[in-house]
């Protein structure tokens, strides 16, 4: 199975080779999203992990066990619309029509609600106008 | 009936000139014929907004003291060309950092590029100016290290070689993997088909054969004033031709230039292209004089009427390769799907429409209000009849030539 979590460490749990355990261990494939971690100071770590179900739990309880504190990513895509030049490329890579051109004025739109965020805009805008936020908590101690 | 340009002047002077977009003209001639819409209307306006990598700006920095002689000069750590005098660069809108990593990592991100160097200066943010030089008798200094901004510049104008491309092509990938072009992402398998064209609003799509558009013709350039200073280069007007005049592939460019310091960092837009680099998008918006009834007609051009070629750019733009995908018209494009070789194929522009649009209705208030004169060209640029041939580098070895400088 595959999934994006966020983990969040304290300072002492930062000192430890927290990837280095997942991918020995557990076997996991782990891509890193986004990662702020400093040394002596709490941080959190955006991670996909990938591995067979069972090795994937176990890696999760291992984290668990650390009294890492391990949460489903949520992410959201934002469109700044103050950037956005209105080209219109993006609607048509988006799947579901979050971002949608309407034909009359040939001007772009989004809609939340219907965005998965796949992430394809984020490649073809030229202007960045598009960007994914992760939600991160305040780090805990 | 034939109209003057002082005459034209002489009622935008008077607030009475009767000035309409290049798409609004469509429906006003539809309903009062030509004869009678030539006799009113005075200017249709145009506007396009779109990437345009043959664009850049000329700055003179003043001096350091002691003076210097830039050797080389970078802006935000964007090489700026000073191979001219002193303390003049040009800052290309394509050039990247040498610190940038390329496609070394494929497809490269390009997040900084000449275009948003010109986007910040115009914005008037804070720029790292650094330059180096070998220092002679009469330019000292060998190192300049500084932040300015856009007000400390003696000069900067914008000098576009190449803009406002008449007709460009529909780009499609036939390959079978992902393609990352100036035409933007190309999905394999002709899983879109991408254009760049205002179309009907385009400014050339409107003058077909450059009858009023020529060297002086003062035009609205990147939300200030600028001119057109000669034909683009690629310049290639003796293409195949609609019957309304409008070339089916791309034709007519145009080099611009234009104070920078009088624009607008709305209009002047630092773009990324991913897999293939750094640009700008530029605004450019020309007004056409209506002299007489065959001007009028060129700007009654319709979306449906201007046809693009399909090319492919998996093989067939980068090597040279002919393939026929035939052709397409801007109305197809804009409505989400055109059918190329029998199949359904997902359009994506990367020209602006609603930009395009505005600008047509800026450039329309402004001459309304008195503020923007029309100018006669001083000299006309090479239309259907010149004999261009559009050339190629030569293939030629070095070995055993003996160079003579």
């Amino acid at each position: 199975m595959r999934d994006k979590i966020v983990c969040y460490f304290s300072a002492a749990q930062s000192e430890q080779p927290i990837i280095h355990l997942l991918v020995k261990n557990y076997d996991l494939v782990i891509n890193i999203l986004k990662a702020d971690i400093n040394p002596q100071k709490e941080g959190y770590l955006v991670v996909e992990l990938e591995g067979e179900r069972n090795k994937y739990n176990e890696g999760v309880d291992f984290l668990k066990s650390l009294g890492v504190i391990v949460e489903p990513l949520s992410e959201t895509v934002v469109w700044q619309s103050e950037i956005c030049i209105q080209c219109g490329a993006c609607a048509s890579f988006c799947p579901t029509e979050a971002l949608a051109i309407d034909r009359e004025t040939m001007e772009v739109s989004f809609d939340n609600a219907k965005c998965v965020v796949c992430g394809m805009c984020l490649e073809c805008c030229p202007t960045r106008a598009i960007q994914l936020y992760f939600e991160i908590k305040e780090a805990v101690r | 009936m034939q109209k003057t340009y002082e005459e034209i002047n002489e009622k935008i002077r008077r607030g009475e000139a009767v000035v309409v977009t290049a798409e609004e003209v469509i429906d006003i001639v539809a309903e009062k014929g030509m004869e009678k819409a030539a006799r009113e209307i005075d200017v249709v306006t145009t506007g396009t907004f779109g990437p345009m990598c043959s664009s850049g700006a000329f700055i003179n920095f003043g001096h350091s003291r002691p003076r210097i002689k830039m050797k080389k000069v970078w802006l935000n750590g964007v090489e700026a060309y000073s191979g001219i005098a002193a303390v003049d660069a040009y800052i290309g809108a394509a050039q990247l950092p040498e610190t940038d990593p390329e496609n070394k990592v494929f497809p490269g991100r390009f997040t900084y590029g000449g275009g948003h160097v010109i986007q910040d200066l115009v914005a008037g943010k804070d720029i790292h100016l650094e330059a180096i030089a070998y220092g002679t008798d009469c330019y000292p200094n060998k190192k300049v290290d500084t932040v300015i901004t856009i007000n400390d510049l003696n000069e900067a104008y914008l000098f576009n070689p190449r803009n406002a491309y008449q007709n460009y092509n529909c780009a499609v990938n036939l390959g079978d993997r992902t393609l990352y072009t100036y035409m933007g992402i190309l999905k394999p398998n002709m899983g879109n088909a991408s254009y760049s064209s205002a179309g009907q609003l385009s400014p050339l799509m409107n003058d077909p054969y450059y009858k009023t558009i020529g060297l002086g013709t003062r035009i609205f350039l990147g939300g200030g004033i600028g001119y057109v200073t000669w034909n683009g280069t690629q310049h290639h007007p003796n293409v195949p031709r609609g019957e309304n005049g409008v070339p089916l592939t791309p034709a007519g460019t145009l080099a611009v230039i234009g104070d920078l310091k009088q624009m607008n960092p709305y209009w002047l837009v630092g773009l990324s292209y991913i897999g293939y680099g750094a640009t700008i998008a530029v605004g450019i918006g020309i007004p056409i004089p209506i002299l007489n009834e065959e001007i009028l007609y060129y700007t009654t051009v319709k979306d449906e009427d201007i046809y693009c070629p399909v090319v492919d750019y998996f093989e067939g733009y980068p090597y040279g390769k002919a393939i026929d995908l035939g052709k397409v018209n801007y109305r197809d494009l804009k409505s989400g799907r055109v059918t190329i070789n029998g199949r359904q194929v997902i359009t994506t522009p990367q020209s602006s429409y609603p930009r395009a649009r505005k600008i047509a209705q800026t450039l329309k208030e402004w001459i309304q209000k008195g503020t923007f004169e029309l100018t006669c060209p001083v000299a006309g640029i090479p239309s259907a009849e010149a004999n261009i041939e559009f050339k190629s580098i030569p293939d030629r070895s070095p070995n055993g030539i003996t160079i003579k400088r």
